[in-house]
């Protein structure tokens, strides 16, 4: 039986490279990014799965990281904010300030990253569902609605 | 080309869409020691005793200190919150015990090990019945406290923290001169700021006696300010820095954790220790947005003109005062709405309840104000039959007229607000009294509210601003605003790349705030930020183009008068081809043979409001603020008249913004104020249990809301230049949100024939108050 009770060390995949990090069993995987990796652009926003703050791309997936440990992601793809580059996504974004305070924006990114990754051809109701799953305290959500949309659409045509 | 009404992007934004934009929590300096709370479990009791020992002796204890080690009163106006409770709990999350540990979670399981003994007190639930005679006393030494920043009037042997009056005209006249009278009382509750960064404080005390705070806040200055004057130490010895804030709402104004986490390292030699709120903390332990109680009764002629408003209001502080006496000044200052009403009676108070205490929201007590005035203005057109957004463009407050404390107002300081009821007009399509079936239980309806806000800002808040040159002639703009989203930096770089007529690439600005080297700011609050330090970057710009000018004179072998700046360059005015470029003199001007003139050009700038003075507590005459921002703000809603549940289909509002400076900043700014107000209107509420305990401490119970919930936002910009405002820009900030709840709750009680007085109108709310009846 797999037993993990004490400090072990651990490779994680994360933006392409294998890092070793030594977690407690009970460290999240956003503890551990932030942490022992500084990979501070997940956001810690209320640590049990209601924001998406600390969201990051997990095999193509969209994943709080707050709500996986650490142990549970060894083998797996993972992305940060930090491994998005220069990407059309970000660009719209700063276009159309989709964002004031930013504490929320890696999580958005992450997710619409996602979401262009696995849905190529959503619809604005899609988008919006995938969306949902994060919140924003300053915009009106409709400039973030409209920044991943303008991706969407140009993929799309 | 000009940078004023650019959309030039956020200075900042590369860095936030990258993750590289750094706040509080995301520096880590490897052995750092953590500090936890132990809160209280009750809203109100004595302390019998706190048992310690036990988590004293878990494995990376360092220290637990509790209110016992303490002896402090802190407090920005009324010195009347122990940092850490003593002798009894007045909320439901007080802070009793700091424990200091090697790690978070040693931290955290410590806390949780402390022990307290309790002797249960009865609990005041609601500012009324704060007021009774016979309710249970919150503050028994209410008489002994210092006043830290008057006025206040404490009300000894009772819960009243503060007393609010305002007399103008004569309400004998204005009653007499009424035909219709309409009355309402309405209950508002408090909220949450819920910034998405909870918040966090830093400290390190080193052996010379400096004390290095990083913390979450909106106000480093006044950080420094208190953390010097409540342990001592000199304010040169106290260095606050503030990074990026990941949003504030007014809720980072406040100095509370970074006491802590000073009591905190002290009890552990100085170490470096940090505090971070969990989002439950945060939400519980951390002050929140006030509720409110009113009754406002408004008389007018049968023509429909305002003759007399009678208010009283019954403000929420919660367990302390925080900054609440202030918020109830900003409140009754405003207190008619945007209206000309020439007899005004209004009493506010400050009641202490068993509720987590309260401090600034966006909007500074303007948007609860709002709500009762507001929904008091339509029930008013409904007793005269006079649709409402005529209501209010017959009564619209003018130039020449004076507000409620006597402020004798122009175009300038006021703004065009029968422009924005007009353009609103325009926008709302349907007249607002009008509810349009379109199924058999659903109806249509839209609803009215307009809004004014002045600052309230102390007398003397003051702000600086200074520029240096890098040699290759670009320049480094240092201000005291934080930036918490509202775009405060790149506001103030756009002023200075207007005014020296150069690009905005080549300015640089400072982001994170140190108190050691950026100049005073006094609170980034109050929207003031545009306008203070606008006009302290304008008095920067002006001393560095006055000293380029001498320097360049000398090179140019001229008069500073003959010269201008622009495009990097000093050039004489009518014969550009002869200049010399800023890199050439920014540190000094060497002639070909080695020898050197001049030296570093250093612009420096200030700003310090005039002519305010602090309302009269007799009749609360004064002048709360340099200027006002008016609007008009709509929601249209379609309610299902069987259940009460509704979709919110558009909201509009048309503000007058004097200039503007940065339009889709500005347009963010006003879009995320709406969708916050329709959050507060629709579903926000911090609720308390039968024992006061705060049961709305995560996400999932104090709802926010999401993507897909807004509506269609339409927002429109008047242009009504504040003269005495950098480019005429007027403050925005805050006022998106001001008046969308009673916007919301206008437009619903029209589509279900019912009074809504009281928020957040749930679809439950609406369906109790028996929508069945008009369906």
């Amino acid at each position: 039986m797999f037993s993990y009770t004490t400090r072990q060390s651990l490779i994680l995949q994360v933006n392409q490279d294998a890092l070793t990090v030594t977690p407690r069993p009970s460290d999240t995987l956003l503890y551990t990014l932030r942490q022992e990796l500084g990979f501070t652009g997940a956001k810690p926003g209320c640590e049990n799965g209601d924001c998406g703050a600390c969201t990051v791309i997990f095999d193509n997936l969209p994943l709080k990281s707050c709500l996986m440990l650490t142990a549970e992601a060894v083998g797996h793809e993972i992305t940060t904010v930090e491994g998005l580059h220069h990407t059309a996504l970000q660009d719209a974004f700063m276009d159309h300030w989709a964002f004031q305070c930013g504490y929320c924006t890696s999580g958005f990114l992450t997710t619409a990253h996602a979401l262009l990754t696995r849905h190529p051809d959503a619809d604005r109701q899609t988008m919006v569902e995938w969306l949902r799953s994060n919140l924003c305290r300053c915009t009106g959500y409709q400039e973030i609605g409209d920044a991943v949309w303008s991706v969407l659409q140009a993929r799309q045509t | 080309m000009s940078t004023i009404g650019q959309s030039v992007r956020r200075t900042e934004a590369p860095n936030k869409v990258t993750g590289r934009a750094k706040y509080n929590a995301d520096t880590h300096v490897p052995g750092t020691l953590w500090a936890h709370l132990a809160v209280s479990s009750e809203a109100h009791a004595k302390i019998l005793g706190i048992d310690r020992d036990n988590a004293m002796t878990m494995a990376g204890v360092k220290a637990i200190v509790t209110g016992d080690d303490v002896s402090l009163l802190c407090g920005e106006v009324l010195e009347d919150r122990p940092p850490l409770a003593k002798s009894k709990v007045r909320y439901y999350g007080e802070p009793i015990a700091l424990v200091v540990a090697t790690g978070e979670a040693e931290a955290i399981l410590a806390a949780l090990a402390i022990q307290v003994d309790y002797q249960k007190l009865p609990v005041v639930h609601t500012p009324l019945e704060a007021m009774s005679s016979d309710a249970p006393l919150i503050h028994e030494d209410l008489g002994h406290y210092v006043i830290a920043q008057p006025p206040i009037s404490p009300q000894p042997g009772t819960n009243i923290a503060d007393v609010v009056k305002l007399r103008k005209g004569d309400m004998n006249v204005g009653w007499k001169s009424s035909a219709v009278s309409i009355e309402g009382n309405f209950t508002l509750p408090s909220i949450d700021h819920a910034a998405m960064e909870t918040r966090s404080a830093k400290v390190e005390i080193l052996h010379d006696g400096r004390v290095i705070v990083h913390t979450t806040t909106q106000a480093p200055f006044e950080v420094q300010k208190l953390l010097s004057q409540y342990f001592g130490i000199k304010q040169g010895k106290v260095i606050v820095n503030a990074p990026l804030v990941g949003g504030a709402f007014g809720g980072k104004a406040t100095v509370q954790l970074e006491i802590l986490a000073y009591l905190a390292s002290k009890a552990v030699g100085g170490r470096l220790v940090q505090l971070v709120n969990s989002r439950e903390q945060d939400f519980k332990t951390s002050p929140v947005g006030t509720g409110l109680q009113a009754k406002i009764k408004l008389g007018a002629t049968r023509q429909g003109k305002l003759t007399a408003a009678e208010l009283t209001f019954w403000v929420d502080v919660g367990a302390y005062t925080d900054s609440s006496p202030r918020m109830a000044r900003a409140i009754t200052s405003d207190c008619t709405g945007p209206y000309r009403v020439d007899h005004v009676h209004c009493d506010t108070y400050c009641l202490y309840t068993n509720h987590t205490y309260a401090t600034a929201y966006r909007g500074f007590g303007h948007m609860p104000m709002t709500f009762c005035i507001e929904r008091a203005m339509d029930k008013l057109a409904n007793a005269l039959s006079i649709d409402p957004l005529q209501l209010r463009r017959l009564n619209a407050i003018q130039p020449g007229q004076t507000t409620p404390t006597g402020v004798t107002l122009n175009l300038s300081r006021l703004g065009n607000l029968d422009a924005c009821i007009d353009r609103m007009n325009d926008l709302v399509t349907k007249p607002p009294g009008q509810v349009t079936r379109v199924a058999p239980h659903r109806v249509r309806a839209t609803g009215v509210s307009c809004f004014w806000k002045t600052s309230s800002s102390p007398p003397d808040a003051s702000s600086g601003a200074i520029i240096t040159f890098n040699q290759e002639g670009s320049m480094n703009l240092s201000t005291g605003t934080v930036e918490f989203g509202a775009g405060t930096k790149t506001t103030s770089a756009q002023i200075l790349a207007e005014r020296m007529d150069m690009s905005i690439e080549d300015i640089h600005v400072h982001t994170h705030i140190n108190t050691k080297v950026d100049p005073e700011h006094w609170k980034t609050v109050a929207s003031l930020s545009t306008f203070m330090v606008g006009r302290a970057v304008l008095d920067a710009a002006d001393d560095a183009i006055s000293q380029l000018k001498s320097l360049a004179a000398v090179v140019l072998r001229c008069a500073p008068t003959d010269l201008a700046v622009g495009q990097g360059r000093v050039f004489i005015k009518d014969d550009p081809t002869m200049n010399v470029a800023f890199k050439d003199i920014v540190h000094g001007y060497q002639y070909p043979e080695g020898n050197a003139i001049g030296g570093q050009v250093i612009g420096r700038g200030t700003y310090i409001v005039r002519h305010l003075s602090p309302l009269n507590p007799d009749d609360g005459q004064g002048r709360p603020g340099p200027a006002w921002t008016v609007g008009c703000q709509a929601v249209e809603v379609e309610l299902d008249t069987s259940d009460g549940t509704y979709e919110i289909l558009r909201a509009m509002t048309v503000v007058d913004i004097g200039r503007l400076i940065n339009p889709k900043g500005a347009l963010g700014m006003v879009m995320g104020g709406m969708c916050q107000g329709l959050g507060y209107g629709s579903r926000e509420a911090v609720r308390y249990d039968a024992l006061g305990r705060l049961v709305t401490d995560q996400f999932r119970t104090y709802r926010t809301m999401r993507m897909g919930e807004q509506p269609n936002y339409q927002v429109d910009f008047i242009e009504t230049p504040q003269i005495d405002a950098p480019y005429g820009a007027r403050a925005v900030g805050e006022h998106g949100v001001l008046a969308i709840p009673s916007a919301l709750a206008n437009a619903l009680a029209r589509a279900a024939g019912v009074e809504i007085d009281s928020l957040p109108a749930t679809p439950e709310a609406i369906w109790r108050l028996g929508t069945e009846v008009q369906a």
